[in-house]
Order: structure tokens, then sequence, then C-alpha cells
């Protein structure tokens, strides 16, 4: 059975839009618009989209904090609104905006409490929160009051206690917006192992593509609340046709290479001394640089890897023009 | 479970008294505040000798009644009026995200516990007016003494919960429910016979006030209603604290789906 | 420290403009404040009734109006939840405030003025419209009433402003306000004739209330000047007292706000 089913999910918002200057107009905003999505046990899932797109939305129905406009939802098995308190019990959640943990006390007090308000038994809560010390380096803060502590800091105390209940799933929006290199680094550590793991199915929301090519195996994309690729990272770059570049400094100038296969020139630069060649799918890079070693003195070999900005740009791209054909 | 929502408690006490000036300030104030309402009863009969048909005593005893009422619903309620800022903050998302009853957890991480002053005031004030008046003790005369703070608390209590609710589909209108809790109080004060028109059926009989203070101290007084109603009706105020209750909780449960939470 | 009329009325201006955007706050403060109305209407009522038709020179249809009016005032007066000033002490932005030269004393009351214009026309004018429709009101014999009612209220904003700035200004040698916050506003609800006629309560304390003390000022000398209690000279009389309050409100505005600057100055604040 798989841990998350969505099948047509649908948010509408109600807002009123300022035209002139008294005159409001209602407007309905749809921001999650059919998703349908199903992740199994122990996967790791990246949740992907510019802002706006209904990514939080989307995390918030499925932990029960909103209600859907229509279509239907099991996460664990229960519906999310109506079995909300069964359902905290087996998830976790951290939303980057708004902290879990008490604002006026240590982050110890605020592990303690969640023992007793998750009714966590003491030797779980325990093992638990001395992995997630080491792992995440809690210790030299544990007694500082949560409003002193930095954003990244804060966020290191937010997955520990999203965590302490064991949860079988965790659900983390934008988990690294606004962190700093170092803490970045730790929390994808940390997310990483957990995936590795593979006992705890992650949903991950995100704007930031380093997140997604660390730690997440599947991708699901959306643009105005509808899913507009959702599989692997590979799949992503084969189907949008992203190639991976091969760039050769040369002791002499570039010249054709007749019968040259599997690769195209797409810029020569340095007076011709150095030639980037994108690479056909399936085409290793080994065997282009084999044709040329032939011709010429290679100096110098790099890989370059495709570009994922620019695919997910390329994607956008597409989805707006699909819209704008399917509306105009 | 009882223990979860201890440990909340205390945890939201430790947090308050850090600040320590405005705890004190906090406290002096709403001790004030409730003493103005007895004070102005106090004023009001410098001027008038009669207020719908009763003395300054018999006013004071449902004054009395109705303050011990709403002081207790406010101690243990009253920061229910703090929903707003967690709807208009996105915090009553974490609120959600607890296995634990949100209106439950809400009730406790904004406890006040500076309110029992004014519980313990009410309790000295109701003393002093039941002695300033000739009450014919019986244990049914007893017996509405106790119950009726407790039922009159809860008529108190459903209203502070369903003008709190008004937020889940209004967020900045918050002084709206103060029309009830607060405006309720004031109603509450003075006899219902004070009052006239739709104004008196509303808040009387519509929304139970008369039932917090009014017909209670009418039995305990063994006065007649110069309005007609029978005497017997100083016990409905159980009965109409159960309907309120039933109320508040349906208004609570639509409200909480209707949560929309912030766009981040 | 001058500023000059035309940046003056553009504060004013933006000050109303920014209040007219709390529509869903203004509709519920109007339905609220109307609902007190019908409250204190009934029982100051009673209470006339019970002292045989009038009580201490007010009879129905001028405690009526006395009560409407009063629920307007609120709002324009703001008798309560005016934090801007001691926001910006608390997160340090008032630096920019005194850095500028226009002594702030005078951006914020032409910001305040702005409001108070708002909520004229719509805290106000609705709850008297209310009780216009609902009561028997009292509508002055005397033309020059309206007049002096006017001046006494636009004294009343002036009054209440620099009473709130005064409590504002604190911020700058309190951590945390809101207790003082809180102290004012049941002082300015409980003194000003807002619960009730100043007049019921005794002599003295009347006489305290209205010469040592500036909430009669904010309040209840506009309301006994619409309902003409006394003859012109006690309106008159009214009018000069509350004219010596804003002198000496403002005169402690700018005391204190230069102790506070040189606070911030010498000692880094
Ligand atoms: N509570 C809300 N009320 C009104 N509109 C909302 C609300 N929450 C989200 N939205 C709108 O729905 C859309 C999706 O928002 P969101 O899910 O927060 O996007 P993301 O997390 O992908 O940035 C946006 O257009 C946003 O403005
Ligand atoms: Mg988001």
């Amino acid at each position: 059975m798989a841990i998350i089913e969505a099948e047509e999910l649908r948010k509408e918002f109600v807002v009123w839009r300022k035209v002139g200057r008294l005159r409001r107009q209602r407007q309905v905003v749809s921001a999650v618009d059919g998703v349908s999505l199903r992740v199994e046990q122990g996967e790791t899932l990246g949740y992907l989209g510019p802002n706006g797109a209904g990514k939080s939305t989307t995390l918030k129905m499925f932990t029960g904090v909103l209600a859907p406009s229509s279509g239907r939802l099991r996460v664990c098995g229960l519906e999310p609104v109506s079995r909300r308190v069964q359902l905290t019990r087996q998830i976790g959640v951290v939303f980057g905006q708004r902290s879990q943990l008490w604002w006026d006390l240590p982050l110890r007090d605020s592990f303690a409490l969640l023992r007793h308000v998750f009714r966590i038994p003491q030797a779980e809560h325990a093992a638990r929160l001395a992995q997630c010390r080491e792992l995440l380096g809690l210790d030299e803060f544990l007694d500082t009051p949560v409003r002193q502590l930095s954003l990244g800091q804060r966020m290191r105390g937010e997955l520990t206690a999203a965590l302490l209940h064991g949860p079988r799933v965790l659900f983390l929006d934008e988990p690294t917006i606004g962190l700093d290199v170092v803490s970045k680094q730790a929390v994808r550590a940390f997310l990483t192992q957990l995936r590795d793991q593979g006992e705890v199915t992650v949903v991950l929301t995100t704007h930031d593509l380093a997140d997604i090519e660390r730690l997440c195996r599947r991708l699901v994309i959306i643009d105005h609340g509808r899913v507009v690729h959702d599989g692997s990272l590979e799949a992503l770059h084969a189907r949008y046709g992203s190639r991976r570049r091969v760039v050769v400094d040369l002791d002499a100038p570039w010249e054709q290479v007749p019968g040259l296969s599997g690769a195209v020139v797409e810029a020569v630069e340095a007076e011709g001394h150095r030639v980037t060649f994108s690479l056909a799918e399936g085409v290793t890079a080994g065997h282009v640089i084999t044709q040329l070693a032939g011709y010429a003195a290679l100096r110098d070999i790099s890989i370059v890897e495709p570009d994922i900005e620019e695919v997910i740009a390329r994607l956008y791209a597409a989805s707006d023009d699909a819209r704008s054909v399917a509306s105009g | 479970m009882l223990s979860a929502y201890t440990r909340l408690l205390v945890a939201q006490i430790r947090s308050q008294t850090q600040y320590r000036l405005s705890f004190l300030a906090d406290v002096v104030s709403t001790c004030l505040m409730s003493l103005l309402d007895i004070v102005a009863v106090l004023v009001l009969f410098r001027v008038t000798p009669a207020l719908g048909g009763f003395s300054g005593r018999q006013v004071l005893v449902m004054a009395a009644m109705a303050l011990l009422a709403f002081s207790l619903s406010d101690l243990l309620v009253g920061n229910v009026e703090r929903l707003r800022f967690y709807i208009r903050t996105g915090l009553f998302d974490v609120v959600l995200l607890r296995p634990l009853s949100a209106l439950g957890q809400l009730l406790v991480i904004d406890f006040a516990p500076r309110r029992t002053g004014r519980v313990v005031q009410a309790l000295v004030i109701l003393a002093v007016a039941l002695f300033l008046v000739d009450i014919d003790w019986s244990v049914a005369r007893v017996a509405i003494l106790v119950v009726t703070p407790l039922a009159g608390s809860l008529i108190f209590a459903s209203i502070f919960v369903a003008g709190a609710t008004v937020a889940f589909w209004w967020v900045e209108s918050g002084e709206l429910a103060n029309a009830f809790t607060y405006g309720g109080r004031d109603f509450t004060t003075y006899p219902v016979s004070v009052y006239s028109g739709w104004f008196r059926r509303l808040f009387a009989y519509g929304l139970g006030f008369a039932f917090v203070a009014y017909y209670p101290a009418l039995f305990l007084l063994d006065v007649p209603d110069p309005l007609g109603a029978p005497i017997w009706l100083g016990w409905g105020t159980p009965v109409v604290a159960l309907l309120a209750m039933t109320v508040a909780a349906c208004v609570w449960r639509t409200g909480v789906r209707h949560y929309r939470s912030t766009g981040s | 420290m001058g500023l000059d009329v035309r940046a003056f009325l553009a504060l004013t201006s933006a000050g109303f403009r920014r209040w007219s955007t709390y529509r869903q706050a203004t509709a519920a403060a109007v339905f609220t404040n109307s609902v007190f109305g019908f409250l204190k209407t009934y029982v100051l009522l009673a209470v006339a009734l019970g002292a045989g038709g009038a009580a201490v020179g007010y009879d129905g249809p001028m405690l009526v109006s006395f009560v409407w009016l009063g629920q307007g005032l609120i709002g324009v007066v703001m008798l309560w939840g005016w934090t801007d000033l001691a926001d910006r002490v608390r997160t340090g932005d008032v630096v920019a405030d005194l850095l500028r030269p226009v002594n702030p004393l005078w951006t914020y009351l032409a910001a305040d003025l702005g409001r108070a214009g708002y909520a004229t026309l719509t805290r106000f004018l609705i709850p008297v419209a209310v009780g216009l429709v609902y009561f028997d009101f009292f509508l002055p014999t005397r033309p020059a009433s309206y007049a002096l009612f006017t001046v006494s209220v636009a004294l009343a904003v002036l009054v209440s402003f620099t009473f709130r700035y005064l409590v504002n200004l604190t911020a700058f040698w309190l951590l945390d306000v809101r207790g003082v916050m809180l102290l004012a506003q049941l002082m300015m609800g409980a003194l000003s004739g807002l619960y009730l006629p100043i007049r019921f309560l005794p002599d003295w304390c009347e006489n305290v209330l209205w010469y040592l003390t500036p909430f009669p000022s904010m309040l209840q000398a506009p309301l006994d000047i619409y309902v003409e209690y006394g003859g012109i000279g006690t309106q008159l009389a009214i009018v000069s007292g509350q004219l010596a309050w804003v002198v000496v409100g403002f005169t402690a505005c700018g005391w204190l706000q230069r102790r506070a600057a040189w606070k911030l100055v010498i000692q880094g604040g």
C-alpha cells in the first residue's frame, strides 16, 4: 500500500482583489489544481516548483492542516483532516517558516515537552534524541532559548523535533531556505543518512535544486498547481533533451574532424583552442575523446554535467506555453 | 493525556514569568478592571434609588454573580481570543500538527494565571453582596448559589469560543466577539428588566444571558420577575449552558475546517 | 525643526488612507461600539427613570445622545490601542525618526489627524446614526453648540494624542510597555466619561478629574457641550479647559521627547 495516495487533489482559495479605489473583486485562486500522486514507503520525494506553485498548500493538505476543496487523499491510510490526531503521530513536519518549538524555552525543554505531547516512551525518546544530537551537532546550543538560536541552529532543532516520535513520513517544507552554507550541508547530510536508512518516507519541497540533486531519486515538479513532471532526474534530462558536455583544450586550433560520431560542436572559443561538444544520448565521453585523440593533441579535458536549472527553466517555459495555448 | 496538557501549561507559565514587570502591571490592571464594574453599579445607585425595579443591594447580588461567572470563564477560556493571532500568523498550523485537541491546546498555551486574582476578587464581592441582603437560606438556594456560577461560566465560555471562531472567516474581526463576551458581561451585570425590545430578546433569551445571574438571583432573593417569568427558571442555567456548549462546539468544528492558513 | 503645511497635509492624508484599508476592523468596531451603545442606553435610561426623569441634570434624550456620541467618539479620539511610536522605539527604528529634520511629534500628529478624519466618517457617523434611528435623541437648541462641539472634538483628539504620545515615549525607558499601556487605557476608559458621565461621581471626585487630569477633556467635554449641560458660559469654560490641557500636553511631549533623544545620544539607547 502506498503511504501517500492523492487523486485529483485540489485546493481553491477565494481572494478579494482590489480593483480601483473602493471596489473589490472576488477571485478564485487554484493553489493546487488536480494533483495525483502515489508515494511508496521509504521513498524520498522532491517536490519542486517556483514560488507560488502550490507546494506548501499541497503539504498542508497532506498533513491535515488544510481541508482539500476536492479530490481523494490518504496519508498512512488515513483521511488527514478528519483523522488529524491519529495522523500527527505518524508524521513529522518541518515548515521552514513556522516553528514547532517553544520560543522562550531552551531547546532541551522543547524536546522534553514533545515527549509528553506525543507520549513517547522514555527510552525511545532518549535514543532518538541521542542520535539527532550526534548527527546534527545539537549539543552546543541545547540549553539556549529558541528565540536566541540562529536560523540554521533552529532548523536543526526543528528536524529533531519532527523525528522524536518516530514518524513514518517526514514532510519538509523548504528546509534549507535562508540557511548558511554550513547548516545547509549539515541538513542535507542528515537527510541523506535518513534516506539511506530507508525507514522514513521523506517528502521535501524546495526551490533549491541542489537539495534535489543530493537527496531525491524521485522528482515531482509542479507549476501553477499542476504536476508537470513526475520521475527521476535522469528521466527529466532525457525528456527535455539536456545533454552532458565535453570541453577540450587543444594544442593547435580546431579543425573539423571527419566522421566524428555521437557529438556535436556547440562552441569554439579561445581562438580555436577550446571546443565544447554536446554528447548525444547514450554516448560516453570516452567514445568522443578517443575519436578526437586520433586527430589532435589534447591538453585538457573536462566533462560538464547537464544543468538542471536550465532544464527546469525550459520546463516552466513549456508549461507556460501550453497554458497560453490552452487558454488562448 | 492530562499530563500532556499540564506540561504545556507549566511551560507556558514559565515563559510568561520571564517578562516580570508587564506581568505585574497585567495583574494590577485586570484586578482594577473587574473592580470597575462593581464601582459602576455603586456610582449609578448614588444617582438613583432603583434600577429596573430592583434596589441597589439586589442589583449588587446580580452583578457579583455575573462577575464571578465571567471571571471564571475568562480564566479558563478567555485566552481563546488569541486565536486570531494564531490564524493571522499561520501559527495555528503548528497547533494542528500535534496529537492533541486544537481548542485544548489554545486554552493551555496562553493560559494566564494572573486571572485567578479576579476570580478571588469576584468571590469576595459576592460574599459581601450576599451579606448585605436578606436571604432565607435553604438547601435549594445553596445549591443554586453553587451551580449557577459554574454553569454561567460555561455559557460565557461558549460565547468566548464561538466568538473567537469568527476569526476563521474574518481574521481582522477581533473586536466583534467583544460585543458578545464583554457585552454579555455588562448585560448580565444589570437586571434584564432594564432592557427592552429586540435587544433584550436577543441577549437575554437568544444568547441565554438571562440565565447567568438574573433568574438565579431572583430565586435566591425570592423576588418575582417584573417581566412575569416563573421563579423556577432560576434552575435553567445548566440546561442553557449545555445548549450553548453544543452550539459552540459545532461552530468551532466548522471553523477549523474553514481554516485556510496563510500563503508563505 | 519646521514642517511646512503641504508636508503636514500629505502626512495627514497618508494617515487617512492607511486607516481606510482596515475595513474588517472598522466594521467590527462599528458593530461592537453600537452593541455597547444599546447596553449603556438602556441602563442609563433606567437610571433616569429610577431617579424620577432626570439624573444629575441629564434627562432621557440627553443621556441617549451622551451615550451614542460617546460610542462614536471612541474611535475618533481613539481611547486605546495606539503603539506605533513605542513599536518603533522597541525595534530601534525611532533613530531614523529623530534624525529627520522634522520633529516626529508633528509627523505623528499629522498621521493621527488623518486617522481621526477617517474615523469620523465611519466609526463616528454610523453609531450616531444608529442611535438617532432607535432612540429619542437630544438635538442642541442653540446653533452655537454645534460649532463648539466640533471645536471641542478637535481639542479632544489633540489632548488624547498628547497623552498617548507621552505613554508611548516611556518605551525609551521601559523595555516592555504593555503594562503601562494597559493601565493608561484603563484610566482613559474609566475617567473620561466613557463608562458613565463623570458628573455621576461625588463632587470632590468630579472636580479632581476636571481640574487635575486630562481625561474628561478627551470625551466628557465634547459630550457635555453637545447636550448643553449648563449654559453657554459652562460650554466656553469647558473648551478653555481643553485648550489648557492641549498646551500642557504638547509642552510635556516636547520636554519628554528631548529627554528621550538625549538618552539615545548620550547612552546609546
Ligand atoms: N491562505 C491562503 N490564502 C489565499 N491564497 C493562498 C493561501 N495560501 C496560498 N495561497 C496562494 O496559493 C498559491 C500557492 O501557494 P503556496 O502553496 O504557498 O506556494 P509555494 O509553497 O509553492 O510557494 C499562491 O498563489 C498563494 O498566493
Ligand atoms: Mg511555500
